[in-house]
């Protein structure tokens, strides 16, 4: 060997030091190599997803923000400002955007409901929280205080539910069928592998029911035809009714949902539970129900992710949800036209909140994972 | 009445027909290997995911109605087709007698392509033999009729659509109401199902590919006769409760006048007799009906293609 590498130098076995890795079998240039360009197809294919972004990226910047107008007085003014988009609805209507028509000196009520409710999320859902337990036990009583701000009444100037809008009424309506479907959904499950057939087979034409039909014509029953299902008389208003349906709806898919998470806890679990002498609700609470929770949690968010979204169907029957808002703005004459615009607004709050929601499935998911999942 | 019947059922058709299509693709792209197109394809699925579909459905309307020309500047394809913001305007087929020759030969083809596939499968099974089915079942379909169709001297009469005052007449017209309806919904259930599709195809483990290999089987048919079949039981289940969302979800047609069930039923006829029970509970009774047999339908599909166990 000596004689084929002259220069090398000797070395005691074992004692030669480490060299670094060869140049293009590490950092960037190894990962572009595997990633973008490791056969002939993948460069072809790579070459032209470079091309498609380098012909639509510069044109969605520009539109969307180099030539893009913030603050103009209307959409004439906007379009002899600059060529993109025209934002300036926006700062116009931001109010509008958020309260809908809630009268203007209330509106610190909405505002404080929701600082309320961000506390109550943090507690609820970040473990490293600082002083969880007193936040925790304190948010039972936040829907009562919530809706005592939010409609007034006792000491506060009483605001009609009409008068709801904007992100507020969307963040309601997820808020209230959320905190309603699971529990509902849990128990239509429960009811579904029940022994005893009334309850059965009520849970199974329930939900084929509601999961059969679109949201809208439920919603239509609930703007045109509730009454006909209550004693005469009595007339509870649209917003209320609105809840209901969207919570129903919510919980019939719920329920699927939580059935196929129940179906996979083995069936010794549920014997043991009866073996160790607990009642049906104590096995379910301790035993079965834990389990199948956990299991269920990408299908149980992805439910509460479809509820959230399907909240701005409440246009079709009038409520003024941010889309009614957006709708109405297009409507005036100094907005007309800008419907790209006012539509891709609204869609980014929409993504804020549900990619959010998504998110802290997975972190939930990653969290509760305790290695038995298959 | 049955307009909207037609119409929910035309879209929902049509939609679930583009939505399997690009969702499949999309659920390749989100397995490639390749880093951007697996970007792109995972940004896309979450913008889309994330966002109501009756947002989605305005936008593309917004956007075909601003960006499309009036009548009277129409794009012009071919002084026979136009492209305005009122809907895309094409010549209408008049068949003349001889016209049903092709459509029986194309029915003839269907069936001689069914029964072509059934014995060679037989011959297969007995000696190992196999002929291109794909390719002379296509033949058959589509080649022969063409065929004919041009010997026979394009026996169809075209009616153009011409400019009449502010408006086209004749012709056939895609109002831009479905074309919006139409994409939305199979762009927003694509997601779904890209990552259906995504999901099916990594449920089948590693090692049924590196066997099929093995075997010498060549890539093509192992992903035909190993993958895809182990694939699609994962994959059928969710794809037919999409296919009952597309169905649902055309009823929000009414948000940009397209005249479904909900928008002609539960609209008109609702408004012109005031009979709300009635008129909602037909409305609700028909995506009922949709529902079922969109369900068995596809339930029976699943029974067809699941395991046999014993």
């Amino acid at each position: 060997m000596s004689d084929t590498n002259v220069n090398t130098q000797k070395y005691e076995p074992g004692t030669h030091p480490d060299l670094p890795p060869p140049f293009a079998s590490t950092g960037p240039v190894k990962w572009i190599r595997d990633n973008l360009f490791s056969s002939a197809t993948n460069t072809v294919v790579t070459v032209l997803a470079l091309y498609f972004l380098y012909k639509i990226i510069p044109g969605i910047v520009d539109w969307a923000f180099t030539d893009a107008t913030l603050w103009a007085e209307d959409r004439n003014d906007c379009r002899e400002k600059g060529e993109g988009a025209c934002w300036a609805f926006i700062p116009k209507r931001w109010q509008l955007f958020t309260f809908g028509f809630y009268p203007a000196g209330e509106r610190w009520r909405v505002v404080l409901a929701f600082i309320l409710l961000m506390v109550v999320l943090v507690a609820l859902l970040w473990e490293n929280c600082p002083a969880r337990k007193t936040l925790v036990r304190a948010s039972i009583a936040f829907p009562f205080v919530a809706a005592w701000l939010i409609l007034g009444g006792f000491g506060l100037e009483k605001v009609a539910t009409d008068q709801f809008g904007g992100f507020m009424l969307t963040v309601i309506i997820g808020v209230v069928g959320i905190s309603l479907s699971l529990p509902l959904g849990i128990l239509l499950a429960l009811g579904r592998q029940s022994n005893l057939p009334i309850i059965k087979y009520a849970c199974v034409g329930f939900i084929e029911f509601i999961r059969g039909v679109p949201l809208i014509t439920l919603l239509f029953v609930a703007s045109t035809m509730l009454s006909y299902f209550l004693p005469p008389g009595s007339n509870f208003n649209l917003l209320l009714r609105v809840l209901i349906m969207v919570t129903l709806f919510a919980s019939a898919y719920m329920a699927e949902v939580i059935r196929g998470g129940l179906q996979a806890i083995p069936k010794g679990q549920i014997e043991a539970a009866d073996g160790m002498g607990l009642k049906y609700w104590q096995s379910m609470r301790l035993i079965v129900l834990p389990q199948a929770l956990k299991i269920s949690i990408p299908g149980i968010v992805n439910t509460f992710i479809g509820l959230y979204k399907d909240s701005v169907l409440v246009l079709v029957i009038g409520l003024l949800d941010p889309l009614g808002i957006g709708q109405a703005s297009l409507a005036d004459t100094k907005w007309q036209g800008l419907s790209t615009e006012v539509y891709l607004f609204v869609a980014v709050f929409f993504f804020v909140s549900c990619f959010a929601m998504a998110r802290y499935s997975l972190y939930l998911e990653r969290k509760l994972d305790t290695g038995y999942k298959r | 009445m049955w307009v909207g019947v037609i119409n929910t059922l035309l879209v929902a058709g049509a939609g679930i027909f583009l939505a399997t299509v690009l969702g499949f693709i999309l659920g390749v792209l989100r397995l490639s290997k390749n880093w951007l197109t697996n970007k792109l394809a995972h940004v896309y699925i979450e913008y889309i995911r994330n966002v109501p579909v009756l947002l989605h459905i305005l936008l593309v309307h917004g956007i075909l109605v601003h960006s499309l020309p009036k009548p009277k500047q129409a794009i012009n394809v071919a002084d026979s087709a136009f492209l305005t913001n009122r809907g895309f305007f094409m010549p209408k087929p008049q068949p003349e007698p001889l016209f049903w020759i092709v459509i029986a030969l194309f029915i003839a083809g269907i069936i001689f392509a069914f029964l072509f596939r059934r014995w060679a499968q037989r011959v297969q099974d007995e000696t190992g033999k196999t002929y291109p089915v794909f390719w002379i079942a296509l033949g058959a379909i589509l080649v022969v009729p063409f065929l004919a169709y041009f010997l026979l001297g394009s026996p169809i009469n075209w009616e153009t659509p011409a400019l009449k005052g502010f408006n086209f007449r004749g012709g056939m017209v895609i109002r831009p109401e479905f074309v919006a309806l139409w994409l939305a919904l199979s762009l927003y259930t694509a997601a779904f199902i890209g990552e259906i599709v995504r999901a099916g195809i990594l449920a089948v483990s590693k090692g049924q590919t590196e066997a099929s290999l093995a075997l010498g089987i060549p890539r093509s048919r192992t992903l035909n006769l190993v993958v895809i079949p182990q694939a699609l039981r994962v994959i059928v289940p969710p794809l037919s409760s999409q296919y009952l969302n597309i169905t649902k979800n055309s009823s929000l047609a009414i948000a940009i006048g397209y005249m479904d069930i909900t928008a002609t039923i539960g609209g008109i006829s609702l408004n012109q007799t005031g009979r709300e029970m009635e008129c909602m509970l037909i409305v609700m009774g028909l995506y009922l009906t949709f529902s079922l047999i969109i369900s068995s339908f596809m339930n029976w599909y699943n029974k067809r293609i699941a395991l046999v166990e014993r």
